[in-house]
């Protein structure tokens, strides 16, 4: 069986999140990049179909600084609620959003502390129930909390996006353990979003079971955002093969090949 | 407890004596602390990081890049008045100066704003001389209203006012707040602000924290550098910003560094702060809060400006007037300072982009 044979022969796996299947796992950010143009290229390097940008810097009145005229046809868009402070606020931007032809996919983004930029899970929780309601396809980004994305859940969010490590900090999956429980006790797809700095990190996530990354300020800072996009992408395709795969349990100790007690079954013999 | 009362732990200490006994070491170590502490802020600006001034650059251009990216936010001030009741010694809206004082009307204030808005900022900053009889705060709320028609975001640059006051502004669309303490050594507060309820320490320390309160999403602070020793100066403001960060985190906190600029009198600084000393406390401040605002005016040069972009600066002003109606043509007023950095805002944002930044002319929407 050639590459090609192999590939055609697997089963699809697409990411469904509301009616929409993607075939890429990378969702990326729009913030922080030198420029527009580079902007542009890293996202069509990236291959993603989710594109999400903070609907406070859109600059609908001007050609060359509004950042919507930079993203790739056909991908998703994924406003978000960046700079609201409580959950009113995220919905009365997720509402000018739908209204200004962005679509009905929001990212609620909720956060009071300006200095860790961490969110507030519980108007976040509110915001979603809220416009769920309304029809949006509601992805919270929050902070790991079992309880809180069963909430989640039930208030109807489209998927539930944990945060790795504070925003823009490059630490990777500081809460590694709490995605862990997320991945397994909660039945919609686990997007990690927020903290991630290498693609190694995107690759941990994905093998960890993770259903996508988010991934912004490690692409738009690198020296070169276009190969780091590509690299981003090429990690998480990996990283979603070898969970697919399925990784060999690790061991605390060494699994001989020629066993300590091999002798026995030669005895037997 | 208040900034005032929170700073008063550190009147024991001898900025001068500590500052001499800073060796490398402490210098070194706090330039690769994850978190530091005020003494290590105050070891950042010390005689001793001199020569570590690159280590401290490197630094503060890595942070400045992960937090915000590389985009620089763009503003222009807009002069609404240059009424003054104040007499301070630096400043030539000083109610001694005898010049034509000039103010908006709304008609006026359309066509300024009309003109700013062609050069596609969305941000602006409204200043007004200290005087609540020719410029109280029922005629800067008509003003904001007007302006929201032109302007995503709306920042204010008055006379110091009460939390009450500060909501109705943040009421009708007021998202940021600059208010400078000029100068935080009470004693030289006292000598430089002769006449004037600017001479109240107390009422306009605490006025960012007011602005807090009251809501608004950003506060930003300076003292104006020459006023004041420069170490001790650098070090309160850094106190200060640190306090209004940790205090109210939903406030994003900005710092100005103005140095004191050629204006309309015969006031000389007590100190000159050099450049280096300028970019020092710009990567010392980074260093120590490294998601703090940094804003350098069109006071400093062209090439200052330039070269200092990709150290820890977030924001910049651009196509600066500091007169009344300077942006649609008044050629009669006086300026507030005279600016050192004249480029329009197309020219600033073509100076960016050759910097490999992007310039941000619209980073904010308050959504009503």
């Amino acid at each position: 069986m050639n590459n090609e044979e192999y590939f055609e022969a697997k089963p699809k796996d697409n990411l469904k999140i509301a009616n929409e299947n993607l075939k890429s796992r990378l969702l990326v950010g729009t913030g922080k990049f030198a420029n527009n143009q580079v902007m542009n290229k890293a996202i069509a390097s990236s291959e993603s179909q989710v594109v999400t940008m903070a609907l406070r810097r859109i600059d609908f009145d001007s050609e060359q600084e509004n950042v919507l005229n930079f993203i790739p046809k056909g991908c998703i868009l994924l406003p978000n609620t960046s700079g609201a402070r409580t959950a009113d606020e995220a919905v009365r931007i997720a509402k000018i959003a739908r209204a200004a032809g962005c679509g009905n996919w929001i990212k609620i983004e909720v956060i009071k502390d300006n200095k860790y930029l961490l969110p507030d899970n519980y108007e976040t929780i509110k915001a979603t129930e809220i416009l769920a309601k309304d029809g949006f396809v509601v992805l919270p980004y929050m902070s790991p909390d079992l309880m809180v994305a069963k909430q989640l859940v039930e208030v109807g969010a489209a998927a539930v996006m944990p945060l790795g490590a504070p925003i823009g900090s490059n630490q990777g999956l500081q809460t590694k353990e709490m995605i862990r429980i997320l991945i397994n006790e909660i039945s919609l797809p686990i997007i990690v979003d927020a903290g991630i700095g290498k693609p190694s990190q995107a690759a941990e996530a994905m093998e960890l079971g993770a259903a996508a990354v988010l991934v912004n300020t490690a692409i738009a800072t690198a020296k070169n955002p276009v190969l780091m996009a590509e690299a981003f992408r090429d990690a998480v395709k990996a990283g979603r093969t070898a969970y697919l795969a399925g990784p060999g349990a690790t061991k605390d100790y060494a699994d001989a090949s020629s066993p300590l007690t091999g002798f026995l079954n030669n005895q037997s013999e | 407890m208040d900034f005032y009362r929170m700073s008063q732990q550190y009147d024991e200490l001898n900025i001068e004596r500590y500052l001499n006994s800073i060796d490398d070491q402490d210098v070194i170590n706090a330039i690769n602390k994850q978190h530091l502490n005020e003494l290590d802020y105050l070891a950042l600006l010390s005689p001793s990081a001199d020569k570590y001034l690159e280590q401290m650059a490197k630094r503060a251009r890595e942070l400045t890049i992960q937090h915000f990216g590389r985009t620089i936010g763009l503003y222009t001030p807009l002069y609404l008045a240059d009424y003054c009741v104040n007499q301070c010694a630096y400043c030539s809206f000083n109610s001694q100066q005898q010049f034509k004082r000039n103010k908006l009307t709304l008609q006026d204030l359309e066509k300024e704003a009309g003109a700013i808005s062609k050069t596609g900022l969305k941000h602006i900053l409204v200043l007004t001389g200290e005087s609540r009889s020719k410029t109280p705060v029922s005629y800067i709320k008509e003003c904001i209203v007007l302006l929201k028609k032109y302007f995503s975001s709306i920042s204010i640059e008055i006379y110091p006012l009460d939390v009450e006051e500060y909501k109705e502004l943040v009421d009708v669309g007021v998202d940021g707040l600059t208010i400078y303490q000029e100068v935080y050594n009470e004693e030289i507060y006292r000598q430089v602000h002769l006449k004037g309820p600017k001479k109240d320490y107390h009422y306009r320390l605490n006025a960012a924290e007011r602005g807090c309160v009251a809501g608004m999403r950003s506060v930003n602070i300076g003292t104006l550098l020459g006023l004041g020793d420069f170490y001790s100066e650098a070090f309160y403001t850094g106190l200060h910003a640190n306090y209004l960060q940790t205090k109210y985190i939903d406030v994003e906190v900005g710092v100005s560094l103005p140095r004191l600029r050629p204006f309309k009198g015969a006031f000389q600084p007590r100190t000159t702060v050099s450049d280096q000393q300028l970019v020092q406390m710009m990567l010392a401040l980074r260093l120590y809060l490294p998601r703090v605002g940094i804003n350098i005016s069109t006071r400093e040069t062209a090439k200052l400006r330039d070269a200092i972009l990709p150290l820890g600066v977030t924001k910049m002003s651009a196509g600066v007037s500091t007169k009344v109606g300077g942006h649609s043509g008044n050629e009669e007023a006086s300026n507030q300072f005279d600016i050192s950095d004249e480029r329009s805002v197309e020219e600033m944002m073509e100076m960016i982009y050759q910097n490999n930044y992007q310039p941000v002319l619209k980073d904010w929407h308050l959504f009503r």
